[in-house]
């Protein structure tokens, strides 16, 4: 029995160690632990809750926007404030936007090299790759003198002895299972989604100046002023056509590339359609509405929980019941760690009782982690794109039904598979799909509503905080790419007296809460089987396949732990 | 210019990439830089070396922002970033090894490259309680930093963090975060501020180092005076409107679509030295106020805490009106910005922990 420890956790966002307890080549228990806290709540009080969602954006610069969404909406939702269709269209673009390029670059830049042997490629015959690219996709770059030169570029980077972000791959590991052609096709892709992404994500800089963090957001609308006839308007039909090429070229890059790669690459890993399988339990509040946001029945992604794998029931989903423990989390309880407390009554006082660094092993029988255990009705959830799938297959959803239902019919494979390490790989992709075919149609939107003299982006009423109660609390939900995510905010005075979120990583990455229950990557690790614990590939496979955020994860914290009303529920 | 020499040539096939792909990227990084011409045959000489230098780059209390903002640069982009100009071997956002297999790395290039290879700071460094509010690796954050950056040639520290501690470091800054300067006095570093870095700037930086093995003219900031060096009022395209008196007074109303002036709705561009109005970003596509949003100052320093309320309108700034001239408005400008920044010392010293909001259109009072 030996204790293996993956610290720093690479190609994800901020900063993660797992510790995992390998017995008979297979992993026994795992703990999952977030080593970094900033205090952003603490920063936050006294300050003005219309400038919140420029604060909260800096959560995360990966995940850039969603923070600012939920600040937004959590403002708007304490004040009363009604936003424009046009603020709706634009926020459902900007987030959109920021899902489909998010999942782009985690399956190519962040997930792609636990499966792809980025070596073996140079054994590969260009033409074969050629063949294969051609029958799975209708990209046009595909011909063998174009995986030639990808092959020459790779062999000089190689040859020259400084392989640069590679040089500290698990290359030969015996996990990797694609033949050479592959894994040239999917280094060249590695290089092709790199230029996609940065090209697309111009939607976010002409509609928010620029990517990350980009900065268009107001309380009560958007600052992306619309005119048809204005040059200098954000919003003109000469933007428009720019956004409509932008969200084309989503979704050629999705059918074209992202899609057929995972269908390519799925069939070598199938052990991984049986491993990394988790909690069984999920959880959307769903999002991107088609009319009223604050109806869950006009979402493209609905709201729901489902229990135990059982996909024949969606439960409706209560945020009065979701809470949180710190039993294993570095804060403190005033009236003890053993009671869970709702996110407004959050009470949250940092608390270090880790080893001092420099340290080997963390004490896991004690508090181990940053994060703190969110808890769905006292159960651990899992929260993202295999959430938002499983629920809308679920729920009947036609675009969810049909997505899933192709791609398991591609991979001949039954429904059971999508609770897997390689099913929230899967889930990410047909997620992407979906969204990427529905950018337009918000930009459609949008020029319809242009052209028909609709240009209101902005609701006034509420902008003069002396139009404003004494105190007033609210809260915002959203489903970002990682899963998701609510802020709590209590206004008063003009000033936010107490901000909380609860963000999607934390519910993934959470630890154990106190009664010893694991969260979600904590559980999917279980029965892993490690071939070499030097290296431990497979720890990154599942861990990665959550897409794991850490900056987000970690709590912000009310340094005075007042109790405040449970949220209205919408 | 360099005629195509054997040398430079098998230099360039050795990379895959064509002349023509060097001579733009080298082009467009004198031109940020603002560099004549005649550097060109020696910024790509050196950027051709067989032998790449080495650079890492560390994240600590950071968000990935500044690394995502790298991610989106044009020039150059981060495939010729990483595959041509530099041996990028240590970052943890995208690098392949993980746990032991990526720390080795950064271990073996301290040791190896000790003295020659560059460092890329993200994130603030947190101080208090020895530390314990960022490790990796199960090492604090201020002991790795410690050991990288004093053995490197130079630090980048970009990003509002790495600069000054940034957000992090706003008040009542829980975890004792500083920027890189503060937390290791002595080591070389160039600041990159802005929240994110701008990667044209950050890559200009880079080429600089590369062809002249030195670090750009900086300000009393440490940041580059190439990027910092002026103020956004007076590169801001928005500029003829503040001259003529034509502002926005209300979001979305017919100034607003019109693209007049927001210095009402609580631009700080005037007090804001930044070259985000003609780098702009992603590709040069756009940038914060021509997407109708006000300015926030964030290439400041303590932008945080000085530049809010974002939304409050700045102490009157001189110049208003089309019968000033532009050199008395300048004059008059540069005034605003340095009493600007001493208001704001004694502002924020006097700063109350929870200030009630003040009424959108009052001016702020300076202390």
């Amino acid at each position: 029995m030996s204790r293996i420890v993956v610290d720093p956790v690479t190609r994800i966002e901020g900063h993660l160690r797992i510790e995992a307890q390998l017995d008979g080549g297979k992993l026994t228990d795992a703990w999952s632990s977030g080593t970094m806290f900033r205090g952003i709540e603490m920063i936050l009080q006294g300050r003005d809750p219309r400038e919140a969602w420029i604060w909260t954006q800096r959560i995360c610069g990966v995940c850039t926007t969603v923070h600012s969404i939920a600040s937004v909406r959590a403002v708007e939702d304490a004040l009363g404030i009604e936003v424009p269709d046009n603020a709706r269209i634009v926020r459902n673009l900007i987030a959109g936007s920021q899902m489909v390029q998010d999942h782009v670059i985690h399956f190519y830049h962040l997930h792609a090299l636990d499966w792809v042997d980025v070596a073996s490629a140079l054994k590969a015959d260009p033409a074969k790759t050629s063949q294969i690219a051609q029958s799975i996709s209708d990209c046009s770059k595909s011909s063998t003198t174009y995986f030639r030169d990808v092959q020459r570029r790779v062999k000089a980077v190689v040859d020259s002895g400084q392989l640069s972000l590679f040089a500290s791959g698990y290359w030969g590991h015996p996990a990797y299972n694609l033949p050479p052609e592959l894994n040239l096709l999917a280094v060249a892709h590695y290089l092709e989604a790199l230029e996609w992404q940065k090209d697309f994500i111009r939607m976010h800089a002409i509609l928010g100046g620029k990517n990350p963090h980009p900065q268009s957001f107001l309380v009560g609308g958007m600052s992306t002023a619309m005119d048809p006839n204005e040059p200098a308007a954000v919003i003109n039909p000469e933007r428009i056509e720019v956004l409509r090429d932008l969200a084309r070229s989503a979704r050629r890059f999705v059918s074209d590339y992202y899609i057929p790669d995972v269908l390519a690459v799925a069939p070598y890993y199938k052990d991984w359609f049986s491993r990394g399988e988790g909690l069984g339990n999920f959880l959307s509040y769903g999002d991107y509405s088609s009319g009223d946001q604050r109806d869950p029945g006009t979402f493209l992604f609905p709201r729901g929980v489902v229990l135990g794998r059982d996909l024949t029931r969606v439960h409706p989903v209560d945020p009065a019941k979701i809470t949180e423990s710190v039993a294993h989390s570095w804060y403190e309880y005033a009236g003890g760690d053993a009671q869970p407390k709702h996110p407004s009554a959050g009470e949250t006082n940092p608390k270090y009782t880790g080893p001092k660094p420099p340290f080997d092993h963390l004490d896991v029988d004690a508090k181990y982690s940053w994060l703190k255990a969110p808890r769905y009705d006292g159960q651990p959830m899992e929260v993202g794109p295999l959430a938002r799938m499983v629920v809308g297959y679920a729920a009947g959803r036609k675009e969810i039904r049909d997505a899933v239902d192709g791609a398991l019919k591609a991979l001949n494979a039954p429904p059971s598979v999508l609770f897997s390490t390689l099913g929230r790989l899967a889930a990410r992709a047909l997620e992407a799909q979906i969204m990427a075919n529905q950018l337009e149609g918000w930009v459609d939107q949008l020029a319809f509503n242009l052209e028909h003299g609709n240009t209101a982006i902005f609701n006034a009423a509420r902008w003069d905080p002396g139009s404003w109660p004494a105190s007033a609390s609210g809260f915002g939900l959203h489903e970002a790419p990682r899963g998701s995510l609510g802020h709590w905010i209590e206004i008063d005075h003009k000033a936010i007296r107490n901000y909380q979120a609860v963000v999607p990583t934390t519910w993934n990455a959470g630890p154990r809460d106190a009664q010893g229950v694991r969260g979600a990557y904590e559980a999917s690790l279980l029965n892993t089987p490690v071939a070499d614990p030097n290296r431990p590939l497979e720890i990154l496979r599942t861990v990665h396949s959550f897409d794991p955020c850490l900056a987000c994860a970690v709590h912000m914290v009310d340094a005075r732990g007042r109790e405040y009303t449970i949220p209205r529920i919408s | 210019m360099l005629a195509p020499g054997t040398e430079m040539k098998d230099a360039l096939e050795r990379r895959g990439i064509t002349r023509r792909q060097l001579v733009k990227f080298c082009s467009a990084m004198l031109g940020t830089l603002a560099l004549p011409d005649r550097f060109l045959p020696q910024a790509m000489a050196a950027v051709a070396k067989a032998r790449k230098p080495v650079l890492v780059w560390l994240e600590f209390q950071d968000c990935a922002g500044c690394s995502e903002s790298m991610l989106r640069s044009s020039h150059p982009n981060v495939g010729e970033a990483v595959l041509d100009l530099l041996s990028w071997e240590y970052h943890e956002t995208i690098m392949a090894g993980a746990g032991q297999a990526a720390t080795r790395t950064l271990d073996r290039v301290v040791k190896e490259e000790k003295g020659k290879y560059l460092v890329v700071v993200e994130g603030s460094i947190p101080t208090a309680e020895g530390g314990i509010h960022c490790t990796i690796g199960g090492r604090a954050a201020i002991d790795i930093a410690r050991e990288v950056c004093s053995n490197a040639a130079a630090t980048i520290a970009v990003g509002a963090c790495a600069f000054d501690g940034g957000l992090v470091a706003a008040k009542p800054n829980p975890t004792g975060a500083v920027g890189v300067h503060e937390a290791l006095p002595g080591i070389k570093v160039i600041n990159m501020a802005g929240c994110p870095h701008n990667p044209a700037n950050t890559a200009a930086v880079l080429v600089h180092y590369l062809t002249f093995n030195d670090l750009p003219a900086v300000d009393q900031y440490s940041r580059p005076l190439f990027a910092y060096g002026r103020i956004i009022h007076d590169q801001c395209e928005r500029r003829a409107h503040f001259d003529a008196g034509r502002f926005v007074t209300e979001w979305g109303d017919e100034g607003h679509r019109k693209g007049w002036c927001l210095y009402k709705m609580g631009c700080k561009g005037p007090e804001a030295t930044f070259n985000c109005p003609i780098v702009q970003w992603n590709d040069h596509t756009s940038w914060p106020i021509r997407a109708g949003h006000g300015c926030i100052g964030c290439a400041s320093p303590r932008f945080w805490d000085h530049m809010s309320p974002f939304y409050e309108r700045l102490p009157s700034v001189p110049g208003f009106g089309v019968e000033m001239t532009a050199t008395k408005l300048g004059l008059g400008l540069v005034g605003a910005a340095l009493v600007g920044v001493t208001g704001h010392g004694l502002a924020s010293t006097l700063r109350p922990a929870a200030p009630p909001a003040p009424p959108p259109d009052s001016v702020r009072k300076e202390n």
